[in-house]
């Protein structure tokens, strides 16, 4: 966003490509926009709850994909414009749904946004959403650029109403999250009321029940539509060529790989051998258009991110094809020309081009490169850690202590969020999560290990789960373990907010992403009312919180224990330091102290320096975030905490 | 058009760790280089590598073409260090023999660093590095004076001051003054003007 944050109507501004989708929904007349917060898509729904107003746009951040994806087809099946937003997995979450949905079909305009995360910058998987566009027959399209990002979206609920069915537009994080120009369009007169026709006969698709049956019948219909989304993309304005009449190299590219390919055509020179056909719309991928370019070139590389998707439909159109436009030698992601895992970049993509054309990408002087070379020697590496202040090193710490006096060599099934962290050793001296998977996966994963006591399973199993999972997916897992009978410590880390991702609100929240006050769904409230035993605890209060974990080991079923401190970069806490804390160097017994450097070694908060020639610890004022958990750990009591002047 | 670039596209690195501002000084700056009518592409990460991890903004400044939001490999025109290793960091990927870079001096220890498996090197070793790759290098205490100013996150802008004092770009303290009266409450408007002008006068 423009720093001061307003979009006018043709004034030129600097948008994130989040921004830019928002923005071209707007421009679409969206009414109804649901989502879950999931890097790298959160800054959509954010984008748009600023403008949410009733009775012309309603936001919500949905329990999880699933919910999403219905709140917004129900808008839909209403006659409105709707909009649902996800990162990669959170399609697989939704997926159910989307089966079903894209078989029955939508009226209003309804799009799916996915943003996917190449190389997982953000994530614990490369899970590429692009392949449920094939799976579930609906059409994929693909922003190249902002301008294109907020055009694209725009039109996409165009084409959704022209074929009465669900449009997935897929971006990835070098687009959601980088920012470019964009010029803002005009936004429409809203209108319409919402109403949902079902009284008519199930063939009708206007007036009649929403419903996937006649299967058979309705497939087929459905087939209709992507073929009808093919004939459209043939005169498309987001597939654009630039280059050569007749290429040496035919680039076929979308999304960020189209920006990379432009980059590294230019870097090597190759302007006049290469051409680069970017494709917008890369499902059903129009064929009259690809034989077009096929026919004018020998070679044909493909770039794309991260599986060949693209790549296998130019290669059955060129078989199919081959008679009329002859043999063609392919390049792409089958012959390792470009890597089928992580993400792509200009030299990636020089790199591979050059070995085609046989052209070297400028190089630095070897000289320079050596000397390059030393200053990367020099760096340290910069591992991630829990932020200081960060109620969850605090909870862990605590499990840790308490799964020692345990002595049964407990663990933790971790699960998504920050405290995700813990199944890192470099993030703290004390990784206790041993699993991690998908949302609410450690609840269910904890149910299996905790009936695995007749097998001779001694270890107890631990799940944490963060406030937003919780509600997203671990209650039914939980839910699952009381009925089943598992053994398992269930232990909420509620740090009131969705903090990854930004503080969005969840049902734990007294707000909603409209910003109105929102009835609230406590974490220990709905644990009781399935029988499990509820426990309360403050992880900055170590001895008592410890202990009760404690207590709670060793009794058998499902027992809860909710861990609550909010989020030391919540805007409640955010800068404001509770304790003034430092070390009492005549305290700090150094190397001599048994504790072999317990506090900088294992507890590891940024806020802890080592002084190395003193041997002593030391606070560094401006990273501390005066929590005071730390002065609880020093066994020579050296860290001190004074109450600071609150604001 | 309000001035014009000594290369298109001019390619300028702000790096340092989650939490310094990274984002904010690579939105602002930007924010400035629209306003006199260039195309700018700004690649970020964060989300997870806010964590304490590094960060980088890529900021590609162009006449008239958006450019890819990666940086290639030793393309960077201007690296701004808002901390010093991630400043050595970046030099070692991006630097050229005609790169500029501007170091706040003040370090954040790694966690490894922290908890003494790995050594955090000198500031005079930095300075040497610094200075034998890169064209032009100038140092800066912004996070000191940021504390001076009440708050060590406007060491970013002092940082921002710094690139407009450089006289590299088309940007200057009036421009600056434009984008954070329209974005900020007066009362932290004038923190972030001071923090601009202290950084334009420390390179000047």
């Amino acid at each position: 966003m423009s720093v001061d944050g307003s979009w006018k109507e043709g004034v030129e501004v600097l948008l994130m490509g989040n921004e830019a989708i928002a923005r071209g929904a707007l421009e679409a007349g969206v009414r109804v926009a649901a989502g879950y917060p999931g890097t790298p898509s959160s800054e959509i729904i954010e984008t748009l709850s600023r403008f949410a107003q009733a009775g012309r746009l309603y936001v919500e951040w949905s329990t999880n994909e699933k919910v999403a994806m219905e709140v917004a087809a129900a808008a839909s099946f209403a006659g409105l414009r709707s909009l649902c937003v996800m990162k990669q997995n959170g399609v697989n979450v939704a997926s159910d749904f989307l089966l079903h949905l894209t078989g029955s079909g939508t009226r209003g305009g309804m799009v799916l946004v996915t943003c996917d995360d190449p190389g997982a910058l953000s994530s614990v998987n490369e899970g590429e959403s692009r392949h449920f566009a094939r799976l579930m027959e609906i059409p994929l399209v693909e922003p190249a650029d902002f301008q294109e990002a907020k055009e694209m979206t725009r039109w996409a609920f165009e084409l959704s109403e022209e074929i009465r069915n669900v449009v997935l537009v897929r971006s990835v994080t070098r687009l959601s999250h980088a920012s470019g120009n964009v010029v803002p369009g005009s936004l429409p007169v809203l209108g319409g009321k919402a109403e949902f026709l079902c009284d008519g006969p199930v063939s009708d698709p206007e007036r009649g029940p929403v419903i996937s049956a006649p299967v058979v019948q309705k497939h087929r219909l459905q087939q209709e539509k992507l073929r009808r989304a093919a004939q459209l993309f043939e005169t498309s304005p987001f597939n654009v060529y630039a280059g050569p009449e007749k290429p040496e190299l035919l680039i076929i590219t979308s999304s960020a790989c189209a920006l990379y390919s432009r980059e590294a055509v230019a870097i090597l020179g190759a302007e006049g051998r290469a051409g680069i056909l970017k494709i917008g719309t890369t499902w059903p991928l129009p064929p009259a258009l690809l034989k077009r370019h096929l026919l004018g070139a020998e070679k044909v590389l493909i770039v794309e991110e991260v599986l060949p998707f693209i790549e296998d439909q130019v290669k059955i159109m060129a078989a199919e094809q081959a008679r009329e436009i002859g043999i063609k030698t392919f390049y792409g992601k089958y012959d390792g020309t470009l890597p089928m895992a992580g993400e792509l970049n200009p030299d990636l993509v020089a790199g591979a081009i050059g070995r085609i054309l046989g052209i070297a990408a400028p190089s630095l002087p070897a000289a320079y490169r050596e000397k390059l070379g030393e200053l990367a020697a020099l760096t340290p590496k910069r591992e991630q850690t829990f932020c200081p202040g960060c109620p969850h090193r605090a909870s862990y710490w605590i499990i840790r202590e308490a799964l020692q006096r345990d002595g049964r060599r407990g663990f933790v099934c971790g699960d998504i969020g920050c405290y995700a962290m813990a199944v890192l050793f470099q993030a703290a001296g004390f990784h206790t999560a041993k699993t991690l998977h998908a949302m609410g996966s450690g609840t269910g994963l904890a149910s299996g290990f905790g009936k695995l006591g007749p097998f001779g399973m001694e270890q107890p199993a631990i799940a944490v789960c963060g406030d937003s999972t919780f509600y997203h997916a671990a209650v039914p897992a939980l839910i699952n373990a009381v009925h089943q009978g598992a053994d398992l410590t269930f232990i909420a880390l509620d740090n009131s907010g969705t903090a990854m991702t930004g503080f969005q609100p969840h049902p734990g929240t007294a707000v909603n992403a409209m910003g109105e006050a929102a009835p609230l769904v406590d974490i220990g409230a709905l644990c009781a009312s399935l029988g499990a035993p509820v426990f309360c605890g403050d992880p900055f209060d170590p001895v008592r919180t410890r202990e009760t974990l404690n207590e709670i080991l060793e009794t058998e079923g499902v027992k809860v224990l909710v861990l609550k401190q909010s989020c030391a970069l919540s805007p409640e806490k955010k800068g404001k330091k509770q304790f003034l804390v430092r070390v009492d160097e005549t305290l700090c017994r150094g190397e001599d102290c048994g504790c072999n450097r317990l506090c900088t070694r294992i507890f590891r908060c940024p806020g802890l320096l080592w002084n190395r020639e003193k041997k002593k610890a030391e606070i560094d004022e401006v990273i501390c975030a005066g929590c005071g958990f730390c002065a609880g750990i020093c066994p020579a009591g050296a860290i001190i905490n004074e109450e600071a002047a609150r604001a | 058009m309000n001035g014009t670039l000594a290369k298109d596209p001019f390619n300028i690195i702000i790096t340092g760790v989650g939490g310094q501002g990274n984002v904010m000084a690579s939105r602002i700056l930007s924010d400035m280089l629209v306003r006199r009518g260039f195309k700018v592409t700004i690649g970020e990460t964060f989300g997870m590598s806010q964590r304490g991890g590094s960060v980088m903004s890529h900021i590609r400044v162009s006449e008239g073409k958006v450019w890819s939001p990666q940086i290639p490999k030793g393309g960077a025109d201007l690296i701004v260090g808002l901390e010093p290793i991630e400043a050595v960091r970046v030099l070692a990927g991006y630097g050229n023999p005609s790169v500029k870079v501007l170091v706040n001096m003040r370090p954040i220890y790694p966690v490894g660093v922290i908890t003494g498996e790995d050594e955090y090197p000198p500031a005079e070793a930095i300075r040497a590095a610094v200075v034998s790759a890169g064209a032009a290098a100038r140092f800066l205490a912004a996070t000191d004076e940021a504390v001076k100013l009440g708050n060590p996150i406007l060491g970013n802008i002092v940082m921002i001051g710094a690139v407009a004092g450089l006289g590299v770009l088309p940007i200057d303290g009036e421009l600056f003054e434009t984008v954070v009266r329209a974005g900020m409450p007066a009362g932290r408007a004038e923190a972030n003007l001071r923090a601009f002008a202290i950084g334009a006068a420390a390179v000047a």
